[in-house]
This record gives structure tokens, sequence and C-alpha cells, in this order.
């Protein structure tokens, strides 16, 4: 990644960061881009596109969870 | 409800195994290597050496590597709980609520500062207080892992909890009671200390590589005397952490420590398998067959372990089936038919309770309520039409447990080979060894994948044990909206690990600055 050398300097944050992301590595850099890449791809399409929440279509999540561990348990028939 | 059909169930369960497998890839080395490269930078510290700080520094470069690739990707595991697992997500609420949440403030706030510093604060922050930086970068992912633990053991020992029968959730009573369960500290250790053991078997072997190189090899003995004693260190430390684990194991969850035996029948002063091999003839618990088709075993150890008593009944799979065997506590163990009855009885209950509820008839709801609190321990066995799916798979129980224990025996002595070498010397010079510790890696990684399974394939059918079966926990998605995530999740952890591999190696071929 990267290493400042700008010693005995009083610290701060600011600086840190904006020095160590200006002097970034070619690896520092690309790990950025897998961080940001993955994330669109997890954030950005698989959670909305593929991952909604199963009960939020439900009015009364409850109800519709307690109905569903009513009927599935074995006194009533489990469809295969 | 649509279809609840087998390949939903396989499906859901394969993608979440799947992205677990994954997710544990990268999980152990952030927290193994995070501790050598901490002592690494402390050696530095301590002597002033600047050949310690140029190790520090490109075990950190590996460290951030692996944590950039694999952060975040064990938020793919809570996504699918909202989908996959709706009834399960919703019912235990609260529980898990509380711990993944403590997780993600804590993990966020500590990891970033201090990262930041340990990568940025090079010549701008003392050497102390970027030391104190690098231990608490690693400090802050092994508390992380910490509350990750916590939630999957309250699954296998379902401690601290109340269900509430209005909310259909499970509600904390107790946060002590769930955040320091010994089933939760005893998975943490061992869990985490196995993190320790692979990170050393990383750092020993990738070390060797450039004495088989012939390249930095001063780096590389450094690197090599921490990795040695801190593995020989982790691998001892893991053989006591994981006997603790049997030991809640056989408490807790007895039918897991039957399988990872194989043991059907059980009896007083049982022995521990050392090595053996199952009869693939065998094929239900109740078939007669005999399940061994070799076994040398280590005596009464099995007891011992289990209940710290050398003539302790442990009982087996089919004693588990038929109860009638006096427990721990002095109780006499249910059969599966009994705890299915209670459990049909606790579910009845449930849904007269609701009705009551609804109806506004309070009196015969808390009659109700009273007996559902009094078989709710047995609440999921009403989900089960038959006792063979009480039994999880035993092959793949038994084999993972022996072949993970094997494994850390195997790493204690070449620990202790590398220890001894070190101390004469010689390590520099002996080329087998030195091939030996390179082709070790891979065996680390398999051992924590084992792990894992004896774990998670050793409890089901519970997704929570006792209360919870699969069958009941999954949503009812169609099974092909699961293959196609499941697909999904594969290329792109696929296309993660590639990345990773791939920046490793080209980084670790660099070598350490000079
Ligand atoms: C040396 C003797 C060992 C024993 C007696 C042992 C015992 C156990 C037991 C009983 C479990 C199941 C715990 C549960 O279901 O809650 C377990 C899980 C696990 N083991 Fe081991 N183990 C040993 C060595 C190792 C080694 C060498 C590694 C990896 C380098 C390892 C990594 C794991 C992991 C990652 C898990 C899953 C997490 C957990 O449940 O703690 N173990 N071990």
């Amino acid at each position: 990644m990267t290493e400042n050398t700008i010693a005995n300097e009083k610290f701060n944050w600011f600086k840190m960061f904006w020095d160590g992301f200006m002097s970034m590595s070619t690896l520092g850099k690309t790990l950025w881009v897998v961080v940001i890449v993955k994330l669109i791809i997890m954030f950005a399409i698989l959670k909305p596109f593929f991952f909604s929440d199963f009960l939020s279509s439900k009015d009364d999540k409850a109800s519709y969870v307690s109905e569903e561990l009513v009927d599935r348990s074995v006194s009533l028939p489990l469809s295969e | 409800m649509e279809l609840l059909n087998s390949s939903l169930l396989e499906w859901s369960r394969a993608q979440f195994a799947m992205t677990a497998g994954y997710h544990w890839l990268f999980v152990p080395l952030t927290l193994g290597l995070g501790i050598i490269m901490s002592i690494v930078e402390s050696i530095y510290v301590k002597t002033g050496d600047e050949k310690w700080k140029k190790a520090a520094k490109f075990w950190q470069l590996i460290f951030g590597i692996n944590f950039a690739i694999g952060v975040a990707t064990g938020i793919i595991l809570e996504f699918q709980f909202g989908t996959n697992w709706s009834n399960y997500s919703w019912f235990v609420g609260d529980i898990f609520g509380a711990p993944l949440a403590i997780e993600g403030i804590v993990a966020f706030f500590l990891e970033a500062t201090f990262i930041s510093i340990m990568f940025f604060g090079w010549n701008r922050v003392g050497k102390k207080t970027h030391l104190a930086s690098t231990w608490l970068t690693v400090g802050g992912a092994t508390l992380s892992a910490y509350w990750i633990l916590v939630a999957n053991a309250w699954m296998q020992y379902p401690a601290g909890m109340a269900f509430n029968p209005e909310t259909v959730r499970n509600e904390m009573v107790s946060f002590w009671s769930v955040a320091l369960s010994p089933f939760a500290v005893n998975k943490f250790f061992h869990t985490v200390v196995s993190a320790w053991g692979l990170g050393a078997a990383f750092v020993s072997g990738v070390s060797a590589w450039y004495l088989i190189k012939n390249r930095n090899n001063d780096f590389a003995l450094k690197s090599i005397k921490v990795s040695a004693i801190f593995g020989l260190v982790s691998f001892l430390l893991l053989a006591i952490t994981g006997d603790g684990s049997a030991y809640q194991v056989a408490q807790k969850q007895p039918m897991k420590l039957a399988a990872m035996e194989g043991l059907y029948k059980g009896h007083e002063g049982a022995g521990l398998i050392a090595v053996g091999m199952l009869n693939p003839a065998k094929k239900a618990y109740d078939d007669n067959v005999d399940p061994y088709a070799f076994k040398i075993e280590l005596p009464k150890m099995l007891s011992l372990m289990g209940y710290r008593n050398i003539n302790a009944f442990v009982p087996g799979i089919n004693d588990i089936v038929a109860g009638g065997y006096a427990l721990p506590d002095g109780s006499i163990a249910l059969s599966f038919e009994e705890k299915r009855s209670r459990g049909q009885k606790a579910i009845e209950a449930l849904a007269n309770f609701q009705e009551a509820k609804k109806a506004g008839l309070d009196s015969e709801a808390a009659q109700y309520e009273a007996v559902l609190r009094e078989n709710y321990p047995y609440f999921g066995y009403g989900y089960l039409t038959d006792a063979h799916q009480l039994v999880p798979n035993v092959p793949l129980t038994f084999y993972s447990f022996h072949i993970m224990v094997i494994i850390g025996a195997y790493f204690i002595l070449l620990f202790l080979v590398l220890c001894w070498y070190n101390c004469k010397k010689k390590i520099e010079s002996t080329r087998w060894l030195q091939y030996v510790a390179l082709w070790s890696i891979p065996l680390a990684y398999i051992a924590g994948q084992l792990g894992w399974v004896v774990a998670e394939v050793g409890r089901q059918p519970w997704t929570i044990q006792d209360v919870l079966p699969l069958q009941a926990a999954v949503s009812s998605l169609s099974a092909g909206n699961v293959i196609i995530t499941f697909t999904l999740f594969a290329l792109l952890f696929t296309a993660l690990l590639i990345a990773e591999i791939t920046i490793m190696v080209k980084q670790i071929k660099k070598g350490p600055e000079d």
C-alpha cells in the first residue's frame, strides 16, 4: 500500500488519509477497485434484485410466520 | 403456500454452506496473520532493528490483500437469512440482532480507524502508537468474530432467551447468558485459535518458499522463528480447546458427538477412535449392520472427553432415538416418539394461543401459553416425520472430525520439528523441511473447513437445536430462484478467490521491500 515519509509533523487525520490516498501504489489502487466492485455487486445488484426480505411483502409478519410454523408441522400433511 | 420441496431445501442449504465455506477461507488468515504481524512489529519496536520492521510491513501488506478481498463476504450470509431462511430469521429475532449489530458497529469503527493508521501512519505517528493500532486492528477483527460466534453458538445451544408466542419471536432475557454461554466461549477460543494455527502455517510455508528459492533468507528465518513458536503454541491450544468443544457437544448435542464417532450403540467407558473406517454398507441407524470396517480406539477416552469421567455412559445414535438412559443431570432421556409428541403439543398450543388471542379470550390464551412453555424445549420435533430425520450425515461428520484431529496432531509435530531446527539453526540447510512447511499450508485450510463441517453438518436437521429444523426454517421460494443465486454467489466468490491468489502470489514473488 502506501507509506508516508513526512516525519515529525503534527498528526493530522485528514492529511494522513489525503496523503495516503494520493500516493497509493498500484497494489493499493487494485485492492480499492476490488473492494468497490465487490460492494457494488453486493449492495446494488444482489441485495435489491435477488435478496429482498421475504417477509417484507406480508402485512402481518407474526401471523404469517405462525401460520407457516403450524402448517408445516407433522400433524398436517407436508408436501414433497 | 408454495410447495416446500426437498430440492428447495437442499439448494438453500448448499448455498449457505458454499458461502460460509468461502467466507471461512478469508477470515482465518485475517485473524492469524494479524497476530503474527503484530508480534513481528512488537519485536521491531522492542529491538529497533529495521529488518524486523521490513518483515512487519511485508506481512501487513499480505494481511491487507486478504482483508480487502475478504471484507464484507460475511454479509452475504446475512442476506440469506432474510430471503432464504425468513421463518428462522423472524423466529430468532432479537438474539441475532444484538450480537450482529454490535459486531457491525465494532467492526466498522475499530477496524476502519486502526487499519488506516497501520497502513498510512508509518512515520506519522509514534512507533508505539503505530504498534497499538496494529494490535487494535487484529483485536477489532477478533472481537467481531466473537459476536458472530456467539450467534452461531446460540443456535447450537439456545441459552438466555424466551419464546414470545404473541410475536412468534425469541426475545432476549439475559444478554450475558447469550454472550457468555459456555458453548459460545469455547467455540470462540477453538475457532480463533484455529485461525492462529492457520496464520502460523501460512507464514512458515511462505517463508519456506523464500528459503527454497534462496532469497530474502534473513527475512524468512526471522518470520519462521516467530511462526514456528506461535504455531506450536496455537496447535497445542487447539487440542485443549477442541477437547473443550467436544465436552460442550457431549452435554448439549449428544447426537452430534455420536455422529462424530460413528457410535450407534452407547456404553459406559466408551473409547475414542484414533483411526478408523466406517462400513459403507451401513445405511440407517436401525439396519443392524456393523458400523465400522475397522477401528483402533483409545480406551475410555470418549467418556473422559465428553463427560470428564472415564466410566461415564456415552449414548449412541440408537440410544438417543430410543431414550430411556440416565442423563448427566439424573433425569431419564426421552424417546424420539415422546419428544415428537411434546413438539406437536407445543405447536398445537401455539396455534390455539393465536386463535384465542384473536378472539380476545385471554384466559384461554394463558392456558395454551402454559402448555406451549412446558413443551417448548421439544418444539422442533413436531416437524419430524420419523426418527431417521434426526440423524445427521454420519460418514461426513465422522471423517471430518477425525481428519481435523489428525491434521491438528500433524501440525503439533511439524511445529515441534520447526522449533527444534530453528534452535539448531538448521532450517536454512534442511530442504525437505522447507518443502514440507510449504505444502502444509493447504492442510491448515482443510482442517478449518472440516471443523465447520463437524459443527454444522453434525447438528442437522436443526437450525436451532431441538427447536427449529430446516424444513420449518426455510422460506417458500421456488428452488429455481435459489439455483440462480447459488450460481451468482459461486461466480462472485470464485472471482474473489482468484483475485486473492493472483494478487497475493504476485506480491509474495515480489518479496519484502529492500
Ligand atoms: C486437535 C484436536 C482437535 C479437537 C479435539 C477438535 C474438536 C472440535 C470439535 C468437537 C468441534 C465441534 C464444535 C461444535 O460443534 O461446536 C470442532 C470444530 C471446529 N474445529 Fe476443531 N478440533 C481439533 C483440531 C482442530 C484443528 C487442527 C483445526 C484447524 C486448524 C480446527 C478447527 C475447527 C473449526 C474452525 C471448527 C468450527 C468452529 C467451532 O465449532 O468451534 N480444529 N473442533
